[in-house]
């Protein structure tokens, strides 16, 4: 399991590349790989958006993350997770997350993937500051439900 | 004996502070902890609380030394 939290932008599909490369042990042996990009919009809720913060609690953040990929865990057959999350100043179309989980199946993979990726929404102290393109600041007080549209 | 208090996203904005110390004389619930910090606040029907990094209920107990966290609902992801 590989969990980070990034000030910085970051490629998801060279973080992929990155990972396999270094995933000696786990090569030939996973027939499945569940990938969740998160992508910032630059719309929500009817608005235009400029740009976001994302606040996290330091500390706090990284123990549930981790608690999430460990039931995840618990609960499918994983061979390795790689978790990347941003945290600070974000713009339009930069990487919010990356979710990845490797297996020797499709059905753990793609569960896993999903159930980490809901939980983390929920868990996981962040909290999304917007500015919008009138220059207005604003709270987003709740994430939508992802299973429902 | 003393906690420290910590306030996370719209709520810090609210309160106007990102944290208090506390010094208390016996061990205090959660939400005997807020009305103390915020007297002339209501609790938030939203407020979570975390009690040294890990999610609580307003009736946990806080003890000398814990961390008390009070934030809104997450929104990362």
């Amino acid at each position: 399991m590989t969990i980070k939290l990034s000030a910085e932008i970051f490629d998801p599909w060279q973080e992929l590349v990155d990972f396999q490369a270094q995933a000696v042990d786990m090569a030939g042996k996973y027939g499945a790989t569940g990938v969740f990009v998160g992508t910032m919009r630059d719309f929500n809720q009817g608005d235009e958006v400029r740009g976001m913060y994302l606040e996290h609690y330091p500390g706090m953040t990284e123990k549930q993350l981790q608690r999430v990929v460990e039931q995840a865990q618990g609960q499918w057959q994983l061979l390795d997770v790689l978790l990347i999350h941003r945290i600070g100043q974000i713009l339009p179309n930069d990487t919010l997350v990356l979710v990845a989980v490797w297996s020797a199946h499709r059905g753990d993979a793609f569960d896993a993937s999903r159930f980490i990726m809901e939980n983390l929404k929920s868990q996981a102290p962040f909290w999304k500051r917007e500015t919008l393109e009138s220059g207005q600041i604003r709270w987003v007080e709740k994430n939508s439900d992802g299973y429902s549209k | 004996m003393s906690i420290k208090v910590l306030y996370f996203a719209s709520l810090k904005d609210r309160i106007g502070r990102s944290g208090d110390e506390l010094t208390i004389e016996a061990p205090l619930t959660v939400v005997e902890v807020w009305q103390r910090l915020n007297p002339n606040m209501d609790i938030p029907d939203t407020l979570l609380a975390a009690v040294n990094m890990e999610y609580v209920g307003l009736d946990a107990k806080v003890s000398d030394g814990d961390d008390v966290a009070f934030f809104p609902p997450v929104t990362g992801g």
